[in-house]
């Protein structure tokens, strides 16, 4: 089956701006769009450049536009889209980037440094397991399946013109320790995200929950965050956690 | 551009960063990735992560290393198994200690399910030990782990891909690597070089491996005079989706789900009646391939169906989540109402660079140390899985001798010497490159690899000959020779990934040698390596490891070295 690929070209140590190849590659409909990538490194190409690693959407290297849309380029086959078998694959928006469909994601990663991304209890841990009821254990589940794609901070529309804000991925990584019960830095934590360009930096658009390959309700968690700031104000203490 | 640092650790997989956390911060640590940390392929890891805690039932780590040595086919080092089955439950409360978020008990403990050939009172009945975190603990332990080292402070060099281990005076003191960013070339002294780079699946055609899992530390290293163990034995997932050969996890099967053949037969009660469906994966993928050979896949194709539809939702919802997402993203299949086809896939080198219990790189069968050189993880051979490893061992295994190593070094620095600082190293390997980069009309890599694939997925799989192995010699041979004539059409510096595929293949292409001389000398049947031409096990002439190493002709030399034996004698394995 003939399938045309236009891809994003750009490489800043030769070109002076951005500009769209096209492929003509030969791809049966289960094939993922980044098997097509390779076969236009190996056969056609080897000079395109893109991040791809497990192949499977668990390592989170290849998210890209492809048509228009933000997805994990191993996670979409060639049947997925109704586009008569013509495909654009573009970087991701708010990245600078530094080759074809790689981008500069150190931004990306500081964010996530910022918000303390590590279980914080003080004293010595118990000698065996911390005892963790399942049912709390179930609230950080969500943002357990989050893969460091960038997706949602891509898609969203408030990173594209705020640089500052913390974005939904960041945020996302503070939820899951926020409300994981082990945890002691709640109340430090919660005044930290109290930010306009952090949690209120979130203005509930939807777009990073649209765009999750892991099918992460984003938004509602970052709601959550929201909420426990509010109670917090209104009540005090850790009850917000509850 | 020149660095100084007191380790060099390559590869930030568990293992790398297990051994980093360990080495903490007082310490110069650099922790080098040829992608970014999270990408790692330990992040693929599924199903669970093993150890006698006894949450879900009674258990005892003498039974998970019986089971272990049972399941090597009795080739692991009985020593070392020890070690890591004894360590196992302090492993886990350490990881629960540092945040990874496991499923949990009614009662709060870690929840532990059921896996292959993992059993209770020495092979009576399958046991819950596997530790899990629904199916993404690699996943969460990778995230876990490198999120301590942001809290530790450890520096790492993402997308750097090592080239070369500096070895001056049979010691080692640091690496070279290559910035993928900018072509630059780095030059890494250091007292002591942990390679924990992982595995080497991509080799095959059909694999659960990443890209990344290119073999790149094992080739190196032996390239600079390390032994090579046990690379004939490669093991393949019973359980890849029918030709994408992504991995579904053993955990389906240790949740209850079914092997079924054409006819809808359970057929795994035919050749382990014991365990069933959770017999040890090199049972499985053979028994797979025979009910294939009998005409009894499906629709009488290559494949057959893992049926999970009895399970029911809440199971697949808290504990299947991911591998069901995988069945419907790439087959259409909704794994709740239809079965899963699967067939075999590359998944795990037991073999890799000789190492000791404290990752000392080994040389010879008298335990000659390669110092300053570490090896941990999968990329090691310590050895714990012999002939097969058992499902939820691996992510032990790195995550234990990860941490052991990095003791280890740090009782090294203790007394090692300063690095030497030999100089004209990067001159020496710009020109390696250049000399790649003047090349032109000659072959790509692709063919190269395709060819490579091929032969080793058709000859050196899961049943081997002598002719077909020995044919599978000849093409390696005349791949290696085309390699020779290899051109990189791309000549840039930002983000050349074709010179990293054809630095790949070359690694690859000398793995492949060692894997099928070491098959070749292997005229036996055990575990994952099994001979049609020799189908029983011979413990008279083989109960040893393959060792191999360049001889003086940089050809590689087979040697042995034997089997440590402590607490079980061989018997015959059956489930």
């Amino acid at each position: 089956m003939r399938c045309t690929f236009i891809i994003f070209r750009f490489d800043p140590s030769k070109d002076e701006k951005p500009r769209y190849q096209e492929y003509i590659v030969d791809a049966e409909p289960a094939d993922k769009i980044l098997d097509c990538m390779n076969r236009i490194r190996a056969e056609q190409d080897p000079t395109l450049a893109y991040r791809a690693s497990c192949a499977h959407g668990i390592c989170g290297s290849d998210a890209m536009v492809i048509n228009g849309r933000i997805a994990l380029a191993c996670q979409k086959l060639v049947k997925d889209f109704k586009t008569a078998n013509n495909f654009v694959l573009e970087p991701l928006p708010v990245f600078k980037v530094l080759k074809d469909l790689i981008v500069d994601l150190d931004p990306f990663f500081e964010k996530h440094r910022s918000i303390k991304p590590y279980l914080i209890a003080e004293g010595d841990p118990p000698e065996l397991e911390r005892l963790q009821d399942p049912e709390k254990q179930k609230q950080i589940e969500p943002a357990l399946r989050c893969i460091l794609c960038a997706s949602c901070t891509a898609g969203c529309p408030i990173s594209r013109v705020n640089d500052a804000y913390l974005g939904p991925a960041a945020l996302l990584r503070a939820f899951r320790y926020v409300f994981d019960s082990r945890d002691e830095a709640f109340e430090s934590r919660l005044s930290q995200l109290d930010a306009e360009d952090g949690i209120w930096g979130c203005k509930t658009m939807w777009w990073c929950t649209e765009v999750c390959p892991k099918g992460i309700p984003i938004t509602q968690c970052l709601g959550r965050i929201k909420r426990a700031l509010k109670q917090r104000e209104g009540h005090g203490g850790r009850e917000a956690q509850e | 551009m020149e660095h100084q640092y007191d380790v060099i650790i390559v590869g930030a997989g568990l293992a790398g960063l297990r051994a980093a956390i360990e080495l903490g911060h007082e310490i110069r640590v650099a922790v080098l990735t040829k992608v970014f940390a999270t990408r790692s392929h330990s992040g693929a890891a599924q199903g669970g992560i093993g150890a006698a805690l006894g949450n879900e039932e009674e258990d005892s780590w003498e039974w998970h290393m019986f089971d272990t040595v049972k399941g090597s086919d009795y080739l692991g080092d009985q020593d070392a198994i020890e070690i890591m089955t004894q360590d196992a439950p302090r492993t886990l409360i350490e990881l629960e200690h540092m945040g990874v978020p496991f499923n949990r008990t009614p009662d709060g403990k870690i929840a532990q399910r059921a896996f292959g050939g993992h059993t209770r009172a020495f092979g009576k009945a399958p046991i819950k030990r596997a530790c899990y975190a629904a199916d993404r603990t690699g996943r969460v332990i990778l995230d876990t782990l490198w999120e301590k080292c942001l809290q530790l402070g450890i520096q790492f060099f993402h997308e750097f891909q090592l080239m070369d281990l500096i070895v001056d005076q049979g010691r080692c003191r640091g690496v070279i690597a290559y910035e993928l960013a900018t072509g630059a070339i780095h030059v890494f002294h250091s007292r002591a070089v942990l390679l924990a780079t992982g595995g080497a699946g991509k080799i095959y055609k059909t694999t659960s491996n990443a890209l990344a899992s290119t073999g790149d530390g094992m080739a190196i290293a032996y390239r600079a005079g390390a032994t090579l163990e046990d690379m004939e034995f490669v093991q393949f997932h019973p359980t890849g989706i029918y030709k994408m050969g992504i991995l579904i996890s053993e955990a389906a099967r240790g949740e209850g789900g079914i092997l079924r053949n054409r006819n809808g037969e359970r057929f795994m009660e035919r050749y382990a009646p014991t365990i069933k469906d959770l017999a040890p994966r090199d049972m499985v993928s053979r028994c797979i391939l025979e009910e294939i050979r009998a005409g009894r896949g499906i629709e009488g194709k290559d494949y057959v169906h893992l049926d999970l539809t009895h399970l029911g939702e809440e199971v697949i919802e808290k504990k299947l989540m991911e591998i069901t997402g995988f069945a419907r993203t790439y087959v259409g299949v909704d794994a709740r109402k239809e079965p899963i086809p699967v067939q075999p896939t590359c998944h795990y080198m037991m073999g890799g660079i000789a190492a000791d219990a404290d990752g000392h790189v080994i040389l010879d069968e008298k335990g000659t140390v390669f110092s300053g050189l570490y090896a941990a993880g999968e990329c090691a051979c310590v050895s714990v899985h012999g002939a097969n490893r058992l499902g939820c061992n691996s992510l032990l295994d790195i995550l234990v001798f990860g941490r052991r190593s990095g003791k280890a070094i740090r009782k090294f620095l203790q007394t090692a010497a300063p690095p030497r600082n030999p100089s004209g190293l990067a001159a020496a390997h710009r020109k390696v490159i250049q000399g790649l980069f003047s090349k032109s009309g000659g072959t790509s890599y692709g063919p190269i690899l395709d060819g490579l694939r091929a032969v080793m997925m058709d000859k050196v799989s899961v049943f081997r000959t002598e002719t077909g192995l020995q044919e599978a010699l000849e093409v390696i041979q005349r791949l290696q020779e085309e390699y020779g004539r290899i051109s990189i059409s791309d000549k840039g510096s930002v983000f050349n990934r074709e010179l990293l595929d054809v630095l790949e293949l070359g690694y690859m292409l000398d793995l492949a040698e060692v894997i099928t001389v070491s098959a070749l000398s292997r005229k036996e049947s055990r575990g994952a390596h099994s001979r049609e031409d020799f189908p029983a096990r011979n413990d008279g002439a083989f109960l040893v490891h393959t060792l191999v190493r360049l001889d003086e002709g940089r050809r590689p030399q087979v040697f042995t070295k034997p089997v440590v034996i402590t607490r079980f004698q061989p018997q015959e394995r059956k489930y």
